[in-house]
């Protein structure tokens, strides 16, 4: 159950068969007697990390995650007794690894800059002496999940030590205060007649969810400073959010910016077949940003796995499971992970190549006919919980996904729909405009928006329902409006209605537009985003009454304060909020000047 | 079926070694390994397309390098696909034509493909297994390297920043390349992509800088007269002794292609990162390439995913694309610039759909533009550079520039639906608004896009284009410019 050792001492244990047949990243094995479903086995001569994936008479399948070339028929496959379960401890956070938990820099200083076959290194530095303060005593009644300790692994963050999962005993010896590595028993359960060792690392097969006490009902959104994610398609903490679109429409902007800037307490970033510059370029960028909330640098929150498109496409489908077992292992310490998968396509691909060589029958377009179960059972690992430990903690997870053509209707995109509740589209033509972000507020959709209506309501400013409502209508109704332009032209609309479609311009341009590389713009508070979101309505609701008493649409447009509203995203902070009652008065103002010439 | 092979020993197993190997760091065991690659086995069971099928051998690796000897007595080269103790496929790059199943003789190498790299083949060309086409001698090696390469460390990894000017207005401007980015372009047939490729070849520098470069040009499926222009073109404007071609033309076996942009690339690594040289890497036509992996494929009976290609085409392509970029630990760069027609004009078709969500964005051209006599036809809105936002702005380009972009994209996407609208209403119907909108459109496409073909603008005059065009419109219309960037440059004359 616990006692599984580290996977270096037991690589060699024992042989399991013999290679048959090589088929890329898929190798048959044959005389397999005693192999169990998904073991981690050694392949061939160079021992080649591998995982059994079907066993049939003395047969086996094994999905290989390091390039199998010059791998020959006839080598030996080593079992290890063990499934695929990385260590998890003090160590994980500022770390980049490759899918299957293998650190990448580390690899680097192994094998140099190009990725060698063969060579493995621990996920977490076993050498590295980390300062343990116990927060539980001997004698005292031990079970799964309890922390028993804190370890400060970087400034924004601490690693709780918890026991693993399914032990239960008591508390027979705890070391006091001090440095010690991941390796060191830091404490003793007596379970039933044996002593169970407790480390600060622990290991967990990558494609079990951990478990928890139960689920709770999601109530918190997971802010992230994008307006028209906050605003308009909110996430709750704990939900699952599927954003799809078109190569170039900005997903994995997307991804970045709710990497750097949400709330979330430890961020997972699994780069799963993507382009190795991204990762790159969140390496060198990330480090340098700072956390609005505690000043600190962004990294220091931050685990990121890179399985990049040319790396072993096995890797691929490995790494979204290793992601979301490591987000769980933080659940359980009581934090708040959001976890982004950029992008599940890519290893909804990986797992039709695999299924293809495997020689599986194929469903919709190739695809494995247990796609959809496998989805399922991804976004089923989101959710807010009541962990072991009885401290709250959430996994939500953010796919991206990569529809062929940017056609919706394709097997991934529609399978993911069904099992998540938060619809973030991107659409071609906002980001041809370079409208970014490029979430379409016609296709896209929240289902937690009553979940977490309230939440807005005490935090952020009472009307808030109303507000956003309003401004829903809005954009609902300039659809309509623009049909009508397209055929007849603007000019034959009322003022009244040529209004609306100048209103949604304003809040496109003024609001859901956000600017990533602007100091004040690329991050809104809430309070910021309920301001912005109030003039607007304001503008619109004293906008139409002044229409309604004979005010022109060309002297409202000529108001001078509509251009503090275009640019109050950039020119006012998010500490400077008074700024915004200013333009509230201004623009009270020059309402009521307008109507009183007019009116 | 019994096995038919009989097993010669070769008399200089020798020279099977790789020259780089010294005789002490053979180990007993790669010393049989050694002995086993001059095993050579006469007669094959089966032949299909540019795949051989023979069973009964020793155990073969996967991906190992084969020697097929053909009854004349030529030697082709081919790869291991499929290995297993029953059977082996061996696919060949220069074909199957006039083997017979019991006179083909095959050496199995006991190791992979590996290419013979060295500077002196800039200047150069060969063919894609890197055999010389020119006459000369093949060039000393200086190191063998594997042609499928390997997957750079991330970590390893250089972020590129480096703007490259390339005095094309439309890239310079809008759609910034990088060094040690890779921009394809997306074409159709008819098109004039051989024309900007090899503008970008002339004209593309790194502004202060003097550095080692080179240019790889990597022909796949492409016509002679293809081949021709870009060899005049790199001699007119005099590079031609830094630059090294693959050639594998329309008329070659269609399988040698899957091998020539890898035979280019390993030339590119060796160069970039032991060399320090800046490498630019054309590939053309990577459309030709998905379809000889297409043919491949089928011929294997493997699962098609989309329109009949394998549904490995991703990771294939990205084998290839992902070996570009830069190291930290070399001053090094390659570039890629990869040239696809697209079937049909089709943008969602798999192949330019797979390279979009691979490459750092794309330059997309449009036969409309072209057809109005726009050189270079590039599509204003779907085309992107994603490297772009690092490498421009203040101390790179100009502090305007990043604004500008925007806003001329937000404009043009603005005028295309003008357009529209003016093509059911008609254009009197527009209000004065739109048709400024209209000039605007009509000025970027004449004066900011379309350019000479040999005309080479800087990044300034680049600029400039851009707020002549911009002037056309209304200030109040420029909500993505600072007021300091309008004060600056908008009432300049």
């Amino acid at each position: 159950m616990n006692n599984l050792k580290p996977a270096s001492s037991e690589k060699q244990q024992r042989i399991i068969g013999s290679i048959y047949r090589v088929n890329g990243p898929v190798i048959e094995a044959t005389g397999v007697s005693d192999a169990m479903m998904l073991e981690l086995v050694a392949v061939g001569n160079s021992q080649l990390t591998g995982e059994v994936v079907k066993l049939e008479g003395n047969k086996a399948i094994i999905q290989v995650y390091e390039d199998t070339t010059g791998v020959k028929p006839g080598e030996p496959v080593h079992g290890s007794g063990a499934l695929l379960s990385p260590e998890l401890g003090p160590g994980l956070v500022g770390t980049i690894y490759d899918g299957i938990l293998r650190p990448l820099s580390a690899l680097l200083n192994k094998s140099g800059d190009f990725l060698d076959r063969g060579v493995t290194a621990p996920p977490i530095d076993e050498e590295k002496q980390w300062l343990f303060e116990p927060t539980v005593s001997t004698g005292a009644a031990v079970h799964g999940g309890m922390i028993l300790g804190t370890v400060k692994e970087t400034e924004l963050f601490n690693h709780r030590i918890i026991v693993p999962p399914f032990v239960r005993g008591t508390l027979e010896s705890i070391v006091p205060e001090g440095q010690y590595t991941v390796k060191d028993t830091i404490a003793e359960v007596k379970s039933d007649d044996a002593l169970v060792p407790i480390r600060m690392a622990q290991k967990w097969p990558i494609r079990q969810a951990r478990p928890v006490k139960g689920r709770s009902p999601l109530h918190t959104p997971l802010i992230t400073g994008q307006r028209v994610i906050d605003t308009l398609f909110p996430v709750a903490k704990g939900g699952t959010v599927a954003i799809p679109g078109g190569f170039g429409t900005g997903k994995t902007m997307t991804q970045h910016a709710v990497a750097k800037w949400c709330d979330a307490d430890i961020i997972v970033y699994i780069g799963c077949g993507e382009r190795g510059n991204e990762m790159t370029d969140v390496l060198s960028d990330f480090p340098k940003l700072i956390d609005p909330r505690t000043g600190k640098s962004l990294m220091g929150r931050t685990i990121l796995i890179a399985n990049t498109s040319n790396m072993p496409v096995s890797a691929r489908e490995a790494s979204i499971y290793t992601g979301v077992t490591l987000a769980e292992y933080f659940r359980d310490q009581g934090y708040h992970v959001a976890v982004m998968a950029d992008s599940t396509s890519r290893w909804a691909e990986a797992l039709r190549e695999l299924s293809g060589r495997m020689e599986e029958m194929p469903a919709e377009e190739g695809f494995p006919a247990y796609l959809p179960t496998r989805i399922a059972e991804f976004y089923e690992r989101a959710g807010y919980m009541e962990t072991l430990s009885g401290k709250i903690g959430s996994v939500t997870l953010i796919g991206a996904v990569s529809p062929p053509g940017g056609d919706f209707s394709e097997p991934v995109t529609q399978h993911t729909k069904r099992f998540v509740r938060c619809f973030w589209s991107l659409d071609r033509q906002l980001a041809n405009a370079r409208h970014y972000p490029a979430i379409s507020w016609i296709e896209s959709y929240s289902e937690y928006l009553s979940d977490i209506a309230s939440w807005w309501e005490q935090n952020a400013g009472t009307a808030w329902s109303e507000y956003r409502s309003t401004i829903m209508d809005l954009l609902q109704k300039e659809v309509r409006l623009n049909q009508v332009v397209k055929l007849v032209g603007p000019d034959a609309l009322p003022d009244s209605q040529r209004f609306i479609i100048d209103v949604c311009t304003l809040f496109k341009n003024a609001f859901l537009q956000q600017n990533a590389f602007d100091e004040n713009d690329r991050y809104s508070t809430i309070q910021k985003q309920y301001k912005m979101l109030e003039l607007i309505v304001y503008y619109f609701r004293r906008g139409q009454k002044a229409i309604k008493n004979g005010v022109t649409l060309v002297k409202l447009r000529q108001m001078k304060v509509y251009q503090d509203l275009v640019k109050m995203k950039f020119s006012i902070s998010n500490e400077n909020l008074s700024e915004f009652d200013k333009i509230m008065t201004r623009l009270g103002r020059s309402f009521d000047q307008l109507e009183a010439i007019f009116g | 079926m019994a096995n038919e092979a009989t097993i010669l020993y070769d008399s200089d197993v020798k020279s099977a070694a790789p020259e780089t190997e010294s005789a002490a760091s053979l180990s007993r065991f790669s010393l049989i390994e050694k002995l086993k690659s001059g095993k050579e086995y006469i007669g094959i069971d089966k032949i299909d397309g540019p795949l051989l099928f023979i069973k009964n051998t020793h155990h073969v690796g996967y991906r190992e390098l084969v020697e097929c000897v053909d009854p004349s007595g030529a030697v082709r080269l081919g790869i291991v696909l499929d290995t297993s103790s029953g059977v082996v496929v061996v696919q060949l790059f220069e074909g199957t034509a006039s083997l017979t199943l019991p006179n083909t003789r095959l050496r199995f190498k006991g190791e992979a493909h590996k290419l013979g790299v060295s500077e002196n083949m800039l200047g150069r060309v060969f063919n894609g297994l890197g055999h010389p086409l020119d006459g000369g001698p093949a060039p000393r090696a200086e190191k063998y390297l594997n042609v499928n390469g390997q997957a750079i460390n991330p970590t390893a990894r250089e972020y590129p920043r480096d703007f490259i000017q390339t005095g094309i207005s439309v890239i310079d401007g809008m759609n910034t390349l990088i060094r040690g980015q890779k921009l394809p372009i997306f074409s159709g047939n008819g098109l004039p992509h051989n024309e900007l490729a090899a503008q970008i070849t002339r004209q593309a520098k790194i502004r202060g800088a003097e550095s080692e470069f080179a240019v790889i040009f990597a022909a796949m499926g492409v016509k002679h007269d293809v081949a021709n222009y870009f060899i005049r073109s790199f001699e007119e404007s005099g590079v031609s002794s830094k630059v090294a071609l693959f050639l594998s033309l329309a008329d070659d076996p269609s399988i040698e292609r899957l091998i020539t942009p890898r035979s280019a690339l390993t030339l590119a690594e060796f160069l970039a990162f032991e060399k320090n040289m800046h490498v630019l890497v054309i590939l053309t036509d990577m459309a030709n390439y998905c379809e000889s992996l297409r043919e491949i494929s089928t011929i294997r009976g493997e699962i098609p995913s989309r329109k009949g290609y394998p549904g490995y085409l991703y990771s294939d392509l990205a084998e290839l694309y992902e070996r570009s970029g830069m190291l930290k630990s070399s001053k090094g760069s390659i570039t890629q610039l990869p040239i696809l027609t697209m079937p049909n004009d089709d943008i969602s078709h798999p192949i330019p759909d797979l390279t979009g969500y691979i490459t750092e964005g794309q330059i997309v051209f449009e036969r409309e533009m072209n057809s109005r006599g726009i050189y270079p036809p590039v599509a204003g809105l779907p085309s992107l550079s994603r490297l772009m936002k690092d490498g421009i702005g203040k101390g790179m380009t100009r502090e305007d520039h990043p604004h500008l972009a925007s806003q001329l994209f937000a404009a043009y996407s603005y005028v295309k639906d003008v357009r529209n609208l003016a093509s059911v209403i008609g254009e009197e119907e527009l209000t004065p608004l739109d048709t400024q909108y209209l000039e605007f459109g009509k000025v970027f496409e004449e004066k900011f896009i379309t350019q000479g073909i040999n005309e080479e603008r800087s990044i300034e005059e680049t600029l400039a284009l851009g707020w002549e065009a911009l002037r056309f419109l209304p200030v109040e219309e420029l909500s993505r410019l600072t007021e300091e960037e309008i004060d600056t440059y908008y009432g300049l004359e």
